[in-house]
């Protein structure tokens, strides 16, 4: 996966740390770990790259009283990575969690709280958690289409033939670790969907045959795994990304977003984990108004989230025409869902909306 | 409700009594208020319309009712609900109430450290016999079968000064009632010093709300003075809100330096002991205030005086009216300060009121009131409660009306009596007496309410009682309590009161909220002193498993660490 950016093993970043911590403490000093800040307000969008890059802001946590708690739990997690490193064993975030329980007073209360300190350690030391040791319990993504995925048997370690038309109406499923694959696809592109339901209704009618493509279903805000297989595979293969959400600031914002260029929280990855390829077919404001689509009004958090798009998120500070569509859907006041096609017939989308939409990719947003 | 004992008597039946003040009501008593507005309508249309609660004569349609005064028992005996008597737990609470607010009042007339027997033990499902024994200065043989046996006889009426009692139908009452429902008379035992017991047998005839005498004979005693009432009455006895023994409790809570002995028809006797031994200030008697004076009584005060003229009525008969005072209230009339009061007639009367009410007098003397005091209050809140903290506050007299008043606040906080997530406990205290019903009618609750207690670190939703474990007490005392209805359950919303209230009440929070902070302070600190040694140690296995140290390194480290944050927190 994401090659390291410091130099020597992660055992030896881990032991560098705490050696540091020890030393300080032992000339009578005040120990402090520097962490690079996870947040928007800590990247900047470069188009030519096409990622949100860290702008290398850090926050010192110094060991006070009041920090003497997560110091403890970011130091004993620390050690479990390294141990789980030096054994090559690996470790869900759930069962690191768990761990935590033999932890006494220092253990976490519920999962989020070592996400967090996880989500530190990885970005302290700049990997992806993998190379600490953890991986993610989170489903990758399906698959289904013109792609032949080829992967190694676990027990022989000889290649697989993965293929990704032989599923019937079922569908292939990302692996977590998606370093190993490599791809044999003719199709002309890729399309990413927001929904299963969506998905699957593309799948039922063999939509990737007559549009030869290869159908991608996220469920949601894109996992790494996923992100990394799309654009693995479009880099391979250099076929183009077409991006099919709900017409809502989640599904720009959020899952768009983070799909083409990744996450303010982890942006020590997003160089690996992001699609500056992936383009927006859908919906767009603007296909509410086209298509006459039945909507919801807007939630006041679809509103907030809109909002701060607008004003704190590099990348729709960048793109103008996305700008333009936001406001256009904040002044529309209301979201639509992918499947609100449905409303002039089943099938439209396959039969009308998707061919629509693809004989004009150059229309679609940035 | 009181009779007063071996004390000042004033003649004249009490009924032509209750009439000649009607007028007066304001400046006299606040429950006869209400009374004697009832009753002077009754009377006054005696020669007119017949009264519907007599029966008419015989004659048919065309005969006028037979007309027949109307004696104040027969009133009172119908219209029992006015004095308290209106369900049968309630019954027994103001039997027991008027009967242990007259031992209250006689010892602290004669600053006589007040011990109080209350028993009360049932003798038939709905019959209950109340006894109430005080160590009084006791009541001469003569004056016990007026004091007991007929209604508004007392001492207390036509004097201003703060008292728990004010107009002498309360005991009386209670015999009554009791009369009414179980027909046996109203027992009396009292004892003067160096004198012999007597024992009446008391019962009331109401038509002519008069004492009638069953017996009369000296006993042996063993007290040396003071006075027991007995008697048995249809009543219910429960526990709980509004009971006899949450009554005490708060009688107690209003007066640190009672003892009480209590023996309930259900249970143990028990035994409230005294929270202090200082005896409350001698409440002083005052004369009225000219802005407390309504025309009326204004008009009977001119008939009545011995004052030669106007000036002299002035300065004799009012409190805070000097020569110079009265000359400028004069100056304000056309009338001359010769003027012999007697012929002042009712348009002279009418500007002179008015020339009062524009004048500037200073407020009345403070002097007629007896607080509970700053130091009583603390100690009987924390006699009474397992309480953490306490703090209390005494506002200095303010007026309406032109009566003195004076509102006490105390607030008890903590501890194993309270329960964080209920609503306060609020005690409602006037002259020294609980008030038990009618709690949301009250001025009193109604700043509580009012007040924004979150400012104190005091949880409370919007137009809600606060909750936290936590006891407020609100005490007024004034010569004249003015409660929103003559069975004297709630204190009217005068803004001059609610403000005062509101006023006492916010320093005692302010008080609590320092001491909230200051136990949120030591519990921070205590928990960041937990935290170290928490979680310090967790920070040595980390580094000895990703190091490899030695146990003596790794000791070495945790103490190291231990002592920068210990340092640092001092800092």
């Amino acid at each position: 996966m994401a090659p390291r950016k410091k130099s020597g093993s992660i055992v030896d970043q881990i032991r560098g740390e705490a050696s540091s911590v020890e030393t300080k403490v032992n000339r009578g000093a005040k120990p402090a770990m520097k962490f690079p800040i996870r947040s928007l307000q800590n990247v900047k969008y470069d188009p030519k790259k096409g990622f949100f890059e860290m702008r290398g802001r850090k926050k010192e946590r110094t060991l006070t009283v009041n920090t003497v708690k997560t110091f403890a739990q970011t130091l004993r997690m620390m050690s479990l990575s390294k141990e789980l490193v030096e054994t090559d064993d690996i470790a869900t975030k759930r069962e690191a969690y768990y761990v935590s329980k033999n932890w006494e007073e220092a253990r976490f209360k519920e999962q989020p709280e070592s996400d967090t300190v996880m989500d530190d350690v990885e970005a302290l030391f700049g990997v992806n958690r993998e190379q600490l040791g953890f991986i993610p319990e989170e489903k990758g993504g399906d698959v289904a289409g013109q792609l032949v995925v080829i992967d190694n048997d676990p027990s022989t370690g000889r290649p697989l033939r993965i293929d990704c038309t032989k599923f019937g109406s079922g569908a292939y499923s990302i692996p977590i670790s998606v370093e190993q694959l490599k791809f044999e696809t003719k199709a002309k592109f890729i399309l990413v969907i927001e929904t299963a339901g969506m998905f699957q209704r593309l799948v039922k009618h063999s939509y990737w045959k007559s549009a030869n493509c290869i159908l991608i279903s996220m469920g949601g805000v894109p996992t790494r795994a996923c992100r990394r297989f799309i654009r693995r595979l479009s880099d391979d293969k250099r076929i183009p990304v077409y991006v099919f959400v709900d017409g809502d600031p989640y599904g720009i914002s959020n899952i768009y977003r983070t799909l083409k260029v990744g996450s303010g929280s982890a942006a020590h990855l997003n160089e690996f984990f992001c699609v500056p390829k992936a383009r927006f077919l859908g919906i767009t404001p603007q296909d509410i108004v086209d298509y006459e689509l039945p909507t919801h009004p807007m939630k006041e958090v679809d509103i907030k989230r809109a909002k701060d798009a607008l004003k704190n998120d590099p990348f729709f500070l960048h793109h103008k025409a996305w700008q333009t569509a936001v406001r256009q859907l904040l002044k529309m006041g209301v979201r639509a869902e992918q499947q609100a096609l449905a409303k002039h017939g089943l099938n439209y989308v396959i039969e009308e909306y998707l061919p629509n939409k693809l004989a004009n990719t150059k229309a679609f947003l940035p | 409700m009181k009779k007063g004992r071996a004390s000042r008597n004033r003649g004249g039946t009490a009924q032509a009594e209750l009439f000649g003040e009607e007028t007066s009501s304001e400046m006299a008593e606040q429950k006869t208020k209400g009374a004697s507005k009832t009753s002077k309508l009754k009377v006054t249309k005696k020669n007119r319309t017949p009264s519907p609660q007599k029966p008419r004569s015989r004659g048919g349609a065309h005969k006028v009712a037979k007309q027949r005064e109307i004696s104040v028992s027969e009133f009172f005996a119908k219209n029992r609900h006015l004095l308290g008597f209106d369900n049968p737990s309630k019954a027994l609470l103001t039997t027991v109430k008027e009967a242990v607010d007259n031992s209250l009042d006689a010892c602290d007339e004669a600053g006589i450290t007040p011990v109080v027997h209350v028993a009360i033990t049932q003798t038939q499902d709905d019959r209950y016999l109340v006894s109430v024994q005080d160590n009084g200065p006791g009541i001469t043989p003569k004056e016990i079968p007026r004091i007991f046996g007929s209604l508004l006889y007392g001492s207390k009426f036509h004097r201003l000064r703060q008292s728990r009692g004010q107009q002498g139908i309360g005991i009386s009452a209670a015999g009554m009632y009791g009369q009414l429902t179980t027909g046996k008379p109203m027992t009396v035992v009292s004892r003067v010093k160096r004198k012999k017991a007597h024992r009446f047998s008391i019962m009331l005839d109401t038509n002519t709300n008069l004492p009638v005498i069953k017996s009369d004979e000296e006993v042996e005693w063993d007290s040396k003075h003071g006075t027991c009432v007995e008697l048995e009455l249809e009543a219910n006895y429960k526990s709980g809100r509004h009971s006899v023994d949450d009554y005490l409790w708060q009688i107690a809570l209003a007066n640190p330096h009672v003892e009480i002995h209590y023996t309930p028809p259900k249970g143990d006797a028990r035994t409230i002991p005294r929270a202090t031994k200082v005896l409350p200030a001698e409440a002083k008697e005052i004369k009225p205030h000219p802005r407390g004076v309504e025309l009326g009584h204004l008009m009977k005060m001119l008939k009545d005086t011995r004052a030669r003229n106007l000036s002299a009525f002035l300065q004799t008969e009012f409190s805070r009216v000097s020569g110079k005072v009265a000359r400028e209230i004069l100056a304000k009339t056309k009338l001359s300060e010769k003027t012999s009061p007697a012929r002042a007639h009712r348009d002279a009367a009418e500007s002179l009121y008015k020339a009062i009410q524009s004048t500037k007098i200073m407020n009345p003397a403070t002097n007629c009131l007896s607080p509970i005091g700053d130091d009583q209050l603390i100690a009987s809140l924390m006699e009474r409660h397992d309480a953490d903290f306490c703090a209390a506050i005494t506002r200095p007299t303010a007026v309406y009306r032109g009566n003195p008043f004076l509102i006490e606040a105390a607030i008890a906080y903590g501890g194993k009596s309270f329960n964080a997530d209920e609503p306060i406990k609020l005690y409602r205290l006037a002259n020294r007496v609980p008030l038990m019903y009618q709690k949301m009618a009250c001025a009193i609750s109604k700043s509580v309410i009012d007040v924004a207690w979150r400012n104190y670190l005091v949880q409370q939703s919007r137009g809600a009682m606060p909750v936290a474990p936590m006891a407020v007490l609100v005490h007024i005392a004034s010569v004249w309590v003015p409660f929103t209805s003559e069975s004297k359950e709630a204190i009217a919303s005068y803004p001059e009161i609610t403000k005062e209230v509101k006023l006492a009440v916010q320093e005692c929070g302010r008080k609590v909220a320092t001491h909230i902070r200051r136990g949120r302070r030591l519990a921070d600190q205590e928990k960041k002193k937990s935290y170290i040694e928490k979680y310090i140690p967790h920070i040595g296995i980390a580094l000895q498993e990703i190091l490899d140290l030695t146990d003596a390194k790794r000791t070495k480290t945790e103490n190291n660490l231990k002592d920068i944050l210990e340092k640092s927190r001092k800092l």
